[in-house]
């Protein structure tokens, strides 16, 4: 019996040979069944109904494009690769920016009951809104479109790295607290070297769950700011009218948004621990 | 009244009973420590006895009486009182070394890393963990844990070392091993150990005196009695000494006939006890020490 590894990804692939099968089958322009017309003929023999592309058309059009990423031939002709790589760069600015504000913020607020208290109803305001809400009033104080993306992805990323920064650091187990007032450590070094690798795993998973939010809406917020990024992108290609590359992108993003959450979880594995 | 090392006078905790009235669980707590001595206490649940252990390590606060030690008064957790607590309290994240040079780098700030880690492996060699430097917590037994807990602690070298019932959570055979390595590096080192437990025998095995509390609510240290028994201990041959048996019979009796009513002297010190006097004699070497206490008596 092969190993449950090979059985899986056996069973996989079959199952993405069907759904290609089966798309692939579906979208097949019908055959021409008798000659042209006058008038079709006039009309270049362009079909009348629109049709999703099969997915031999996306794959050709995904190995056009991965094999030469980067080439940049002006404002609406740039390679996936530079049109990802803005998207990335805006996602990581403004999620570092959040994470500026939000760890340490969140220490505060976990480890004084005082100011939890005192920021939580703001907290629970703001949470909840949608973080493209944000976007008229960011480009009206920010007036600049691009720092306005990274404005959105900072705002809808602060909050889950907040509140389980906040959580963690809240409920370290007392008895590792009482170790480090027995061994005589200040505020800080109680802090820095028994809270921050106690609260570590949470804290990770709250920087896990933003950067998977930050990736959902820097789509959207390119689609509105426009100019670059893969949100941008699609949009074009839809204006474009072909949604071979808008296919194409749309598996680009995901196959982007896995690897950030790849790093992400290999970083979170470095700081667990078992009790 | 000459000064003792630790004198606590007058100890009590109140705690609001949650319908405005006032619930007491122990009060008027007396006694004193000297140097290098090894004092169990032994009591019901709920008299109190990991508060008292609490407030001796600066952690809880009691609502009122104090504590004075080497003639200061004592307030908030100091590294000189170490303290091993009944769930281990390492830290999961270190490895058994790291987690013994944490504390002795907290202890000798100014020491180098080569002489942090020397003494620091020197104590994990004390309780046999040598080979186990680099393990995680979690990749050794609930003994093993309470070993490394209990090399921690010894390591900062406290003033005063405070056990809160270390032993509780083990099995009875890893227990024994463990009380044993405990003996051993209590006759190495004469530290002041203060130590909670429900052990009768541990309490003999281990202890010079042992304090005796009523049951709580309003709790006391009724008695301190004086173990007989000749140093150096070991747990295979001490029920042999009749001293063990005599003060044996008389710790059962008290905690299972006597404990509910049980006061303290009228000053509120606790009634010194020798159940075993003069049998201690039998021993082969008599330690200076007992053969002194005997005399006095």
């Amino acid at each position: 019996m092969a190993s449950l590894n090979v059985r899986a990804a056996l069973l996989s692939v079959s199952f993405l040979v069907l759904a290609l099968g089966a798309w692939e089958m579906s979208t097949q322009p019908p055959a021409a069944q008798e000659s042209m017309s006058e008038y079709e003929m006039l009309m270049g023999g362009a079909e009348q109904e629109s049709r999703v592309p099969p997915p031999s058309a996306v794959i050709r059009l995904a190995w056009e494009e991965l094999s030469n990423p980067f080439y940049d031939a002006g404002a609406n002709d740039k390679g996936i690769g530079i049109q990802l790589g803005y998207s990335v760069y805006r996602v990581l600015t403004g999620y570092l920016a959040a994470m500026a504000i939000a760890l340490p913020v969140g220490f505060l607020i976990g480890m004084s009951p005082l100011m939890y208290k005192a920021l939580n109803p703001y907290i629970q305001v703001l949470r909840p809104i949608s973080p493209l809400a944000w976007m008229p009033l960011a480009l009206f104080i920010i007036q600049d479109s691009d720092a306005s993306a990274i404005f959105v992805i900072f705002i809808c990323s602060i909050w889950p790295m907040l509140l389980n920064t906040a959580f963690g650091v809240a409920n370290v187990r007392e008895d590792w607290i009482n170790v480090a007032r027995t061994h005589e450590l200040g505020h800080l070094r109680t802090a820095l070297t028994v809270i921050l690798p106690a609260a570590a795993p949470t804290i990770m998973t709250g920087m896990r769950i933003s950067i998977g939010i930050a990736w959902l809406v820097i789509v959207a917020a390119e689609m509105l700011v426009g100019g670059t990024g893969i949100g941008y992108y699609v949009w074009n290609e839809w204006n474009n009218l072909d949604l071979a590359s808008v296919i194409f992108s749309i598996l680009m993003i995901g196959v982007v948004g896995m690897l950030l959450d790849l790093a992400l979880g290999k970083a979170q594995r470095l700081v667990e621990y078992k009790e | 009244m000459s000064k003792s090392f630790l004198e606590v006078d007058g100890l009590s905790k109140v705690y609001p009973d949650g319908q405005g009235n006032e619930f007491t669980v122990f009060e008027d707590i007396r006694f004193s420590l000297e140097k290098g001595e090894f004092v169990c206490i032994i009591g019901h649940s709920g008299c109190g006895k990991s508060t008292i252990l609490n407030v001796l390590a600066g952690l809880d606060e009691a609502s009122s009486g104090n504590l004075v030690m080497s003639g200061k008064e004592v307030i908030g957790p100091s590294l000189d009182r170490g303290v091993v607590f009944q769930n281990y309290s390492l830290l999961p994240w270190k490895t058994t070394l790291n987690n013994i040079v944490f504390a002795v780098r907290a202890r000798w700030p100014s020491w180098s890393k080569e002489k942090v880690r020397e003494h620091s492996e020197r104590y994990l060699k004390m309780v046999g963990l040598d080979h186990a430097l680099d393990r995680k917590p979690s990749q050794l037994s609930g003994g093993m844990r309470q070993r490394v807990s209990i090399a921690r602690a010894f390591a900062t070298q406290p003033e005063l070392l405070l056990l809160d019932e270390p032993f509780g959570a083990l099995d009875a055979l890893t227990r024994g091993v463990i009380q044993d390595e405990l003996v051993k590096i209590w006759e190495e080192t004469r530290q002041t150990v203060f130590m909670i437990t429900h052990d009768v025998d541990e309490a003999i095995l281990l202890s010079d005196r042992i304090f005796l509390m009523s049951n709580g609510p309003n709790a006391r240290i009724a008695e301190s009695v004086k173990v007989d028994v000749p140093h150096p201990r070991s747990r295979a041959t001490i029920f042999q000494n009749p001293a063990y048996h005599k003060t044996r019979d008389y710790l059962v009796d008290f905690l299972v006939n006597r404990s509910g009513a049980a006061l303290p002297e009228d000053d509120g010190s606790p009634k010194f006890v020798e159940p075993a006097k003069g049998m201690a004699k039998p021993a082969p070497t008599p330690t200076e020490e007992s053969a002194a206490k005997a005399v006095n008596a």
